[in-house]
C-alpha cells in the first residue's frame, strides 16, 4: 500500500463518526490495516460461518445482515447504512461471522483486516482500550435494538 | 381558515348520521372509511390530530382519529385497526351503511408552532393515520417549514400502512421517508429494524426541531428516549396518548391521566408536560 493511499484512508477514517475524537496518532495506526472496499447491489459481503477477518465501516450504500433458510428466501434481521459499524465477531473467539452480509444497493466500505488490528491492540493495550470502548456502545445498542424488534412493538405488544 | 377556531356547532353528546361512501382496505387488520354527512354536504372541519367518536348503532361507540386532509373538510376519513368488538363490527361496513360521529374532539398536533422549524414526524404501526392529518397541513405549506424527516416502523413490509402515499411523499425533493420493518424476508430492499434506529441517523437540527410521534405507548417510550439522546427537547416533542375514551368531553373521567382527562386535554399533548407521569408504571 502506498504513503499516498494510506493519507486518504486517514481521511477517510477521520470523517467517519465511528473514529470521532481519536488520537491521531492511534488512528494513523488503524489506518495501516484499512481498505477500501466496493460491492455491487446483491453481492456477498461475508457469509456466516467464514472467519471474520474484517470488520467495516459503510461510507455508501445499505447493506442486509440475514439468515440464510434452506429453500426459502432468506430472513432479513437488520440492516445498515451510511455511517453503520458492521461486524464485531473479530473481537471475539473463534472469530466467524454470525450473519450473512449483502448489498442491497451499490455499497463503499472501509474494511479494517482483523489480524492486523489484534497485533496492534496487543502491542498498545491503550488502543485496545479506545477501541473496545467505541464498540462497546454500538454493540449494547444493537442489542436493545435486537430485544426491541422481539416485541412486536408496532402490533399488538404483550401477546 | 385557522386551527384553533374549528369549533363543534351542535350538541357534542349527540351523534350525528353519516354514510360510508368507500371502504378501503388498508393492511390485514386496518381498514379506512370515507363518510359523508347524511344531511348533506356540510363541511366538517377538523385540526390534525383530533378525533371523533364513531357509533355503531345498537353495538358501540368507539374513538378514532380522523386521518384525513384538514385541507378537504368535506370528506371526513377514519383508519381503523380492528381489535375489538366495535372495530371488528365495523370492519364489515360497506358502501351505504350508517355510522354516528360526534366531534371533532381533542387537542392538535401544534402545526403552526412548528413552523420555521425542522419536523421530525414518528410513527409506529397504524399510528401513522392520526399523524397524517399533520403531514397534509405541512405539505400543503411546505414552504413554512424546515427539513421534513417522516419516519415509519411497521412489523412486516405486508403491514405497511399508506404505502402509496409514503412513496410520493417520499418522491418529493423536499421530504425525506423512511420505513423500516421488524421482519422481512429477502425480496424486501428496505430497511430491517426498530424505528428508533433511523431517529440516530439524524438528518434535523435538534435545537430547531418539532418532533411529532404516534403509536403503541411502548414505542413511543422508546422513541422519546432515542429523541431525547439525539438533543430534541421534550418542549419541542408531541405524543398522541390512548386512554378508554368514554363521553370525550372530560366529564366521565374514563380516561383520566394524571390531571388531564386525555379526551380533552389531549390526546396530543407537549411531551414535557405529561413526561412525569409516562415515567409511571401502570399509569
Amino acid at each position: 500500500m502506498t504513503m499516498v493511499q494510506i493519507e486518504g484512508l486517514d481521511k477517510l477514517l477521520r470523517e467517519h463518526p465511528f473514529f470521532d475524537g481519536m488520537d491521531d496518532a492511534y488512528r494513523e495506526l488503524v489506518s495501516g490495516c484499512a481498505a477500501n472496499e466496493v460491492f455491487q447491489a446483491g453481492a456477498y459481503i461475508y457469509k456466516e460461518g467464514q472467519a471474520a477477518d474484517k470488520f467495516y465501516l459503510i461510507r455508501h450504500g445499505r447493506v442486509a445482515l440475514e439468515v440464510h433458510v434452506p429453500g426459502k428466501s432468506p430472513i432479513i434481521v437488520d440492516t445498515l447504512k451510511a455511517g453503520d459499524l458492521m461486524g464485531w465477531s473479530w473481537l471475539v473467539p473463534p472469530y466467524r461471522a454470525s450473519f450473512d452480509a449483502r448489498a442491497l444497493e451499490l455499497t463503499r466500505l472501509l474494511s479494517l483486516d482483523a489480524a492486523c488490528l489484534r497485533g496492534k491492540m496487543e502491542e498498545d493495550p491503550a488502543l485496545g482500550y479506545d477501541l473496545h470502548k467505541r464498540f462497546t456502545p454500538v454493540m449494547a445498542s444493537r442489542l436493545a435494538a435486537a430485544r426491541h424488534q422481539l416485541i412486536d412493538m408496532y402490533g399488538h405488544p404483550g401477546d | 381558515m385557522a386551527l384553533a377556531a374549528v369549533t363543534r356547532s351542535i350538541s357534542p353528546m349527540v351523534p350525528r348520521p353519516f354514510r360510508v361512501e368507500k371502504v378501503v382496505r388498508d393492511v390485514s387488520d386496518t381498514f379506512t372509511l370515507h363518510l359523508r354527512p347524511e344531511e348533506g354536504r356540510r363541511a366538517f372541519p377538523f385540526a390534525p390530530g383530533q378525533f371523533n367518536m364513531l357509533y355503531l348503532f345498537g353495538v358501540g361507540e368507539v374513538p378514532i382519529s380522523i386521518s384525513g386532509d384538514p385541507g378537504e373538510p368535506d370528506r371526513l376519513i377514519h383508519t381503523i385497526r380492528s381489535v375489538g368488538t366495535v372495530t371488528a363490527r365495523m370492519a364489515a361496513l360497506g358502501k351505504g351503511d350508517v355510522v354516528g360521529v360526534r366531534g371533532p374532539f381533542g387537542s392538535a398536533w401544534p402545526v403552526e408552532a412548528a413552523e420555521g422549524s425542522d419536523v421530525v414526524i414518528v410513527a409506529g404501526g397504524v399510528g401513522l393515520a392520526p399523524l397524517r392529518p399533520a403531514i397534509y397541513h405541512i405539505i400543503t405549506n411546505r414552504g413554512k417549514y424546515g427539513r421534513l424527516r417522516i419516519l415509519y416502523g411497521a412489523r412486516t413490509p405486508r403491514d405497511i400502512l399508506f404505502r402509496g402515499q409514503l412513496e410520493r411523499w417520499s418522491s418529493r425533493l423536499d421530504t425525506f421517508v423512511d420505513v423500516t420493518v421488524d421482519r422481512a424476508s429477502g425480496d424486501w430492499h428496505g430497511n430491517v429494524g426498530v424505528v428508533t434506529r433511523l431517529i440516530a441517523h439524524g438528518g434535523f437540527d435538534p435545537d430547531n426541531t418539532v418532533a411529532m410521534v404516534c403509536g403503541p405507548e411502548i414505542m413511543m417510550r422508546f422513541t422519546l428516549q432515542a429523541l431525547a439522546d439525539r438533543g430534541v427537547a421534550s418542549d419541542r416533542t408531541h405524543v398522541s396518548m390512548e386512554r378508554n375514551m368514554k363521553c370525550a368531553v372530560g366529564f366521565c373521567g374514563h380516561c383520566q391521566y394524571g390531571g388531564n382527562f386525555v379526551c380533552r386535554d389531549g390526546p396530543v399533548f407537549r411531551f414535557d408536560r405529561i413526561e412525569d407521569i409516562f415515567a409511571v408504571r401502570e399509569f
